[in-house]
């Protein structure tokens, strides 16, 4: 499995820097972030991102995608980190398209993904019952009558919840028996009657919200994968997030990184620049170590998508690493820039906030680490 | 058929034909084949591998033929490097001439140097110690003050080393001297090569916490250096001891690459030694998540070396990214020797050979002769400093 990025991407890779960097600078996020923007994010950026065909790179060649991989995808992700740039591009692509591509019956693969690659179709996968993530124990319910899903249950903090145009939802459909799971998967218009979507307001300032299912009925079409057996595909489905979550958080960390090392290099204290104390130094040289093992695990585990591999373990391994060396970056941006680091005048803020929703989103440390024991069978 | 795959084949089916079976098995810590006119090979297999190594030039495959080594391209090196790996071969020959002086007698010997030295090297006739560290200057290595008086045909060196590795061992030693006073401390420094025989040199093995004496502290009282005997030039030894570092660094950061294979792996112990709850988890939660997070880092270093080399392929490797290595190398396998002997709980702790396996000695001899491995060659602390100047560019303390 590559770890490097071949040609392509690396074009891809330096397309997207130029142009976030360029079209969605810090500032952009600060402006929805004033405006109290309804979506959390730029519908202006949102079409120039498809305009270059970003929603596709992640997509097969036959469903009308450009074939990148999620390698690609992964890139984009990270350069997006770095300025805070926020889309539909993360949930429709990472979650809403993985599930299809691999749950997915022919007519879904065939309606759905040229859409998502064209840009006409946002996706958000309701998955969260809780405060903590949870893999399993799904608890909102589906009653399978004939050709009909009738849903009742609540989820909650689903990211572009508010915004998408169509949810996946995880739901429960049968209790666990050793044949069967008992989770279902389904595609569901959040116009459907019975939603209530209650927007939740959170402090990275993007979309999320409460939905709530209150008799909701939808055509058993509307299913995803396997029928009373999907929480593999969910699964799967969590890991190409985690993963790819995992790359957005590698692009803040590198940029807090990099401004944290301006900043020593520039204040000035006890007569000197603060950079040449060795109090800090060390701790910036380890940053910096910690950072590139990082990257590392998370283009080990974006290779691994691209060649068919098991995720599970690279995954939790990627997300451990990248929310325990994000948070590392952020908190000590915000200390080794002294006071100045906590107002609202200076960006650092904004990364520190979205560090702590990215590590709550999709498994938290510890979540991971006790998974990967699972999975190593200790 | 291409000639690397072809290559790959005929180097597969004589390591097949020719690694003794006991060769490919894990080494023990005292079966290291470090060869030099004091050297007792292990067993006669031991033996008979290194022959026949030296014999095809494989104990230094990239070393050109006349030096000893089989020409081999770095592509056909690595080919058989992983072909060794993957047979389980044991490395016929290690040390401190074929990992540092030798690539570093490439840089800047003369072709006379070269054609001495590097065939004893590659043939395991000497065994090299470095004399680099002194009393008075460890981490700030530059500031070392072994003099070397100039004689007209030889120099005249006087002063101490320290921590000379087997330097009771050693046949030569690669040294630093002072053969100027004046300006920059990093100036002024040359490279040397002596014979430990020289008359004027007394070696004193140092008694280690592990109960062994690698190291030793090396007098040198008016011992006579022929002036053909420096590497590169006259008071720029320290170029030459930096390159070297590098190569030290890199094995340091490889070390386990370099170390014969353990028979278990980090959570083999953890089954082993400790109790499972009814769910198949580990009842100690604490060193189940420090398990877990050394698992991850260990392979996530792994992966940034591999990453490292296969960007440097594609001409899109960010050079400051190997400034870590040595530091987060080293820092995490002093984390798993630690985390080992929690595991091992007062196995990891026995001192005598009776009560304790051979594994049980072995893991807690590590823990306390690895505690070298975040100080020597550059401690953690220093390369901290490299990457915060080098990487980072942050200004001078």
């Amino acid at each position: 499995m590559p770890l490097a990025l071949n040609e392509e991407q690396r074009m891809l890779r330096d397309t997207a820097r130029d142009f976030l960097q360029n079209d969605a600078p810090v500032n952009l996020m600060r402006q929805l972030r004033d405006d109290a923007n309804e979506k959390g994010y730029s519908e202006e950026l949102w079409h120039k991102m498809i305009e270059m065909g970003w929603p596709a790179v992640a997509i097969p060649e036959q469903f009308g995608g450009l074939g990148f991989g999620f390698i690609g995808a992964g890139a984009i992700l990270q350069e997006a980190g770095k300025t805070l740039a926020n889309s539909p591009f993360f949930n429709t692509v990472a979650l809403g398209a993985a599930a299809i591509i691999h749950g997915g019956n022919e007519d879904q693969q065939q309606s759905l993904l040229p859409k998502i690659a064209a840009g006409e179709l946002t996706l958000a996968l309701a998955h969260e019952e809780s405060n903590h993530h949870q893999s399993h124990g799904i608890q909102c319910q589906a009653f399978i009558d004939g050709k009909q899903l009738t849903i009742n249950g609540n989820k909650k903090f689903i990211a572009e919840g508010a915004n998408a145009d169509l949810l996946i939802v995880s739901l429960r459909t049968a209790p666990p028996s050793s044949n069967n799971d008992g989770i279902t998967l389904a595609l569901i218009d959040p116009s459907t009657e019975g939603i209530k979507i209650n927007k939740v307001n959170m402090i990275d300032s993007r979309n999320y919200a409460h939905i709530d299912f209150s008799n909701v009925t939808v055509s058993t079409e509307n299913i995803i994968g396997e029928r009373h057996n999907s929480q593999t595909l969910l699964d799967k489905t969590l890991d190409h997030g985690r993963i790819c979550l995992a790359a957005e958080m590698l692009g803040g960390a590198q940029a807090m990184l990099d401004k944290t090392v301006e900043y020593l290099k520039d204040r000035e204290q006890f007569g000197r620049k603060i950079g040449a104390f060795q109090a800090l130094q060390h701790r910036a040289a380890n940053m910096f170590a910690e950072l590139e093992i990082a990257k590392s695990a998370v283009i080990h585990a974006l290779s691994a998508i691209d060649d068919n591999q098991d995720l599970a373990v690279v995954a939790s391994s990627a997300k451990t690493l990248a929310n325990d060396c994000y948070r590392l970056i952020t908190d000590e941006a915000v200390q080794m820039h002294g006071g100045i680091g906590l107002t609202d005048e200076m960006d650092i803020g904004f990364y520190l906030k979205r560090c702590r929703v990215s590590i709550q989103s999709l498994g938290d440390s510890g979540f991971h680490k006790n998974r990967f024991a699972t999975l190593n069978e200790f | 058929m291409t000639d690397l795959s072809k290559f790959k084949q005929e180097t597969s089916e004589w390591l097949e034909a020719n690694c003794p079976a006991s060769m490919r098995k894990p080494q023990s810590r005292n079966e290291g084949v470090f060869g030099g006119k004091k050297f007792t090979f292990p067993s006669d297999d031991a033996k008979l591998w290194f022959d026949l190594m030296v014999e095809k030039g494989w104990t230094a495959p990239q070393w050109a033929k006349e030096y000893g080594g089989a020409g081999l391209s770095s592509d056909e090196a690595k080919i058989l490097n992983r072909e060794m790996e993957r047979l389980g071969c044991r490395k016929p020959l290690i040390g401190h001439g074929l990992w540092m002086l030798g690539p570093a007698l490439l840089e800047y010997g003369t072709e006379e140097q070269k054609r001495e030295h590097l065939p004893k090297i590659a043939r395991g006739e000497i065994r090299w110690c470095q004399g680099y560290s002194e009393p008075g200057s460890g981490s700030d290595l530059a500031s070392l003050r072994c003099k070397a008086e100039d004689q007209g045909d030889h120099y005249l060196l006087n002063g101490q080393k320290s921590w000379t590795s087997d330097g009771d061992k050693a046949d030569w030693i690669f040294c630093l001297v002072r053969t100027n006073d004046e300006g920059p401390k990093q100036e002024g420094i040359t490279f040397l090569l002596f014979d430990m025989e020289t008359p004027g040199i007394t070696v004193r093995p140092v008694p280690l916490i592990t109960g062994e004496s690698h190291f030793c502290d090396t007098f040198l009282d008016n011992v006579k250096v022929p002036k053909d005997q420096v590497v590169g030039e006259v008071g720029k030894g320290w170029s030459v001891a930096k390159a070297l570092l590098v190569h030290e660094r890199t094995m340091m950061a490889d070390i386990e690459k370099n170390m014969p294979k353990p028979k278990y792996s980090v959570d083999d112990y953890a089954k082993n030694y400790l109790s499972m709850d009814k769910n198949g988890r580990l009842q100690d939660g604490l060193i189940r998540d420090r398990l877990a997070q050394h698992m991850m880092r260990d392979e996530a270093i792994k992966l940034t070396q591999k990453r490292a080399f296969e960007e440097g392929m594609a001409g899109d490797f960010d050079m400051r990214v190997a400034t870590i290595f040595k530091y987060i190398g080293t820092e995490e396998k002093t984390n798993k020797d630690t985390l080992i002997t929690d595991i091992l709980g007062m196995a990891g702790a026995g001192w005598d050979k009776e009560n304790f396996s051979a594994d049980e000695q072995t893991k807690t001899h590590e823990w306390m002769s690895n505690k070298a491995l975040t100080i020597a060659g550059g401690s953690s602390e220093v390369q901290l400093n490299v990457i915060s100047k080098r990487a980072l560019g942050l200004p001078e303390v």
